[in-house]
């Protein structure tokens, strides 16, 4: 049961940075590369249109997280205080941006809140790298120092940095080198994710452009992501080793691998849904393969004295979870036929739609 | 410790209060969208649609202000309430995910296809999305009342010799006879705010002399709903609802209602007076004898215990904010009768679109309705006071044991000046709406 449900919230999580990552995406593309007026609308709404019913997604995710895994829920949310409410107001600033951008008709007032939108949505993108980070590296549960817990077991505080920067002092922060670098990933997938989705929605003047800028981040991203792999093992020495245990694992990250490499043909790609595919399958598999790695740990524990956050130990009890599943497979489903039914009506290019006002 | 939790219930006392500025507009006006909707299907009549649609665009900035400031609100169970959300998590858990997977869904899917669909969709397919976003709004509003009712009320609950609540009874959640009546008046007061607001654009249009057509059918339907909701307010759902705060938060019934001393017999309704804290009684009060008992129990003499009669932790910690909460919504609530009977009576007579002072008075009344709805909760969560979940689990154990008051601080500070940009802006944009007025359709 515990593994039905953090299957299906893995799921959720996937489909929202899927969704409200091509949204991000278009923000950082905006933020870098568009010039002209025409572009600068077109690619705002093809963000604009679609970004708050991606966002349920994340509101989903988080109320089953809650009902599932409550002790996980509220040792993380708690425990990463400041950032989480650092994202909360870059939520609200990029909304603010998307929504009253095309509002008024004069360019002092667009040229701010595309500001707002595009740096929020770097920034974002940055924060929930940096949030995956701090999951595969694992904290300082119960605040241990010097061998004795501070606080109950499952509990932790991280600041936002420590003096050091360094994932391997006893109690890092939410930001160092190695969850910088996970950022930087993120950023730099979803930076590539937004540009495959301007390509596929709009008919923007850069969208040729855009092809060179995915070919040159994917060369960035390889090298990141290599560079990545090697620092984590200093980091974690027993990461690769649910993989080794249970071979089929090994498949996220081929999905990981197949996306990077199909980006790397962007140029030659027949149509442009391929490039999309593409980056979902960058985000499908570097998710589902950070997660496989720490299983059955969603947050796994710095120190020798508290045991880590596992499914097992911070799920709910078996009742509500079994009955939970007779609405969750209902609610599931729901999902994904809303989200097909909104996909169909809005498919195709958007430059023509009209946005609201 | 006591200056830690000071911060986190200022901090949700105020995200809350701001984020239930949006939801009460959004829920009632989708039924009154869904209305003018139907009409435009049954007779045919262009206007109607176009009310339909120039509300939905009122409805649509409501909607995503909603949103932005509800994220927090599910963010904040685990940020600054951790230990709450560690022990019932299991329990209200259930009730939020449905929120989030049944209703919130909905209503955000179908909003998109409602504003954007129109021509894509024929007109019976726009109606039926309109009232599925009505569905989606109403449903968010029954799954965020049972998770409060089971907060006020806990039922089908088992506690673990850890303190976990653990569920054992799902449909209890549903049965629970505090969600009911709570879920009724909570959405007869959204109708009122969104039939105050609709009335008061109206009103404002007939001033103006400008979208005439427009203001009449936006007044007058405006009045009929707000009449109707604002009675339905009073009774029966008021009514229930104090019986049940009578029965299971007797505590804060006598301190909501102002009874410092118990009466022999037969309790006086309080209609003004200052609670004086360190006297123990009220200054400067009006009271009717006796009034109190029969509301509550039908019969004229029954003793009603006062707030002598509970040890002082067993009461609300903010017994004069409760009292004033209680007071204001119930004296705007009978304002609201009294302003919109006469306005269905004078629409009877034909004469209420002449009627300046009363056109005026509609206008400026837009406030109250907020200010009563939110009041309204007030009463609900001061009232639950010292307790978290009622009787069982107190405010000071659920907060996060982790974050210390200067972090709280610091996000209060933000959300406040954040907050402050937003209102700003939601004004400017609803204005502009409201300027721009409903626009007939081109063929």
């Amino acid at each position: 049961m515990e593994i039905f449900w953090f299957i299906i919230i893995a799921i959720v999580l996937v489909v929202f940075f899927v969704l409200d990552g091509y949204d991000f995406g278009a923000g950082i593309i905006h933020l870098f590369y568009a010039k002209t007026e025409k572009d600068k609308e077109v690619i705002a709404k093809s963000a604009g249109l679609f970004w708050d019913s991606n966002e349920v997604w994340l509101v989903a995710a988080g109320g089953m997280l809650f009902m599932a895994f409550p002790t996980f829920y509220a040792s993380v949310f708690s425990g990463f205080y400041l950032p989480l409410i650092i994202v909360l107001w870059l939520i609200i600033f990029r909304a603010i941006g998307l929504e009253f951008r095309g509002q008024f008709d004069y360019q002092m007032w667009k040229d701010i809140w595309d500001k707002a939108f595009g740096v929020s949505s770097l920034l974002l993108a940055l924060f929930f790298g940096i949030a995956l980070g701090n999951i595969v590296r694992g904290v300082n549960l119960g605040g241990v120092e010097s061998g004795v817990s501070i606080y109950e077991g499952h509990y932790f505080f991280l600041p936002l940095w420590s003096s050091s920067f360094s994932p391997l002092s006893e109690s890092p922060g939410v930001i160092d080198w190695f969850t910088i670098i996970i950022g930087l990933i993120t950023l730099v997938t979803l930076a590539i994710h937004g540009a495959n989705w301007i390509i596929l929605k709009t008919n923007s003047s850069i969208n040729n452009k855009l092809k060179t800028v995915i070919f040159k981040l994917n060369i960035v991203l390889s090298i990141l992501t290599i560079f990545s792999l090697i620092v984590w093992q200093d980091i974690n020495p027993n990461s690769l080793d649910n993989f080794i245990e249970t071979p089929f694992l090994m498949v996220f990250p081929i999905i990981y691998i197949s996306g990077l490499a199909g980006l790397f043909f962007i140029k030659k790609l027949k149509k442009d849904i391929y490039g999309f595919i593409c980056s979902t399958l960058l985000i499908l598999g570097g998710i589902s393969s950070s997660l496989a790695s720490i299983f059955p740990a969603m947050l796994p524990s710095n120190n020798m004295v508290n045991e880590s956050l596992t499914i097992y130990n911070t799920a709910a009890p078996e009742y509500g979870l079994s009955i939970a599943v007779n609405w969750g497979i209902v609610g599931f489903i729901l999902l994904f036929v809303y989200m097909i039914i909104q996909k169909r009506l809005m498919g195709g290019k958007i430059d023509k739609m009209d946005y609201g006002h | 410790m006591e200056d830690m939790i000071f911060y986190d219930r200022l901090q949700f006392a105020f995200t809350i209060t701001f984020h239930y500025i949006f939801p009460q507009l959004t829920m009632g006006l989708s039924l009154i969208i869904v209305y003018f909707k139907g009409k435009y299907l049954i007779n045919k009549t262009e206007k109607y649609n176009d009310i339909a649609k120039f509300l939905m665009k009122i409805f649509a900035v409501n909607f995503t202000m909603g949103v932005i400031t509800g994220i927090p609100m599910e963010f904040q169970f685990g940020t600054n309430w951790a230990k709450f959300s560690e022990l019932t998590g299991s329990i209200i858990g259930q009730t939020l995910a449905m929120e989030g997977m049944f209703s919130f869904f909905l209503e955000s899917s179908f909003l998109a296809l409602f504003i954007f669909g129109e021509k894509l969709m024929g007109q019976k397919l726009h109606f039926l999305t309109g009232f599925l976003v009505f569905l989606g709004s109403w449903g968010s509003g029954w799954f965020i009342l049972a998770t409060n009712a089971w907060m006020q009320h806990p039922v089908g609950y088992e506690i673990l010799d850890n303190g976990k609540f653990v569920l054992d009874n799902f449909s209890s959640l549903f049965s629970n006879p505090w969600l009911l009546p709570a879920f009724l008046h909570n959405q007869f007061a959204s109708v009122t705010t969104s039939s105050f607001v609709i009335s008061s654009i109206g009103a404002f249009y007939i001033l103006r002399d400008k979208n005439l057509d427009y203001g009449k059918l936006l007044l007058k339907t405006g009045v009929v709903f707000g009449l109707v909701s604002s009675i339905l307010l009073a009774f029966p759902t008021g009514d229930w609802n104090a019986k049940n705060v009578a029965k299971y938060q007797p505590a804060s019934f006598a301190a909501m209602e102002g009874i410092f001393e118990t009466e022999e017999a037969g309790a006086e309704i309080v209609l003004i007076g200052q609670p004086n804290m360190v006297e123990k009684k009220l200054d400067n009060k009006i009271a009717v004898p006796n009034i109190l008992s029969f509301l509550t129990y039908q019969k004229w003499d029954k003793q009603i215990p006062g707030m002598d009669k509970f040890k002082k932790e067993e009461l609300p910690d903010n017994i004069p904010a409760l009292y004033y909460s209680y007071h204001i919504m119930v004296g705007l609530g009978t304002i609201f009768i009294g302003v919109m009977g006469m306005s269905v009576f004078f629409l009877w007579r034909r004469k209420l679109f002449n009627l300046k002072p009363l056109l005026w008075t509609i206008m400026f009344l837009v406030p109250f309705p907020y200010i009563a709805n939110i009041t309204g909760w007030y009463v609900a969560e001061l009232g639950r006071q010292p307790y978290l979940v009622y009787g069982l689990l107190k405010t000071s154990e659920g907060v996060s044991p982790t974050v210390s008051s200067g972090n709280t601080l610091f996000t209060l500070l933000g959300f406040v000046a954040i907050y402050l940009l937003l209102g700003l802006l939601f004004l400017i944009l609803v204005g502009k709406t409201i300027h721009q007025g409903p626009k007939p359709q081109i063929h």
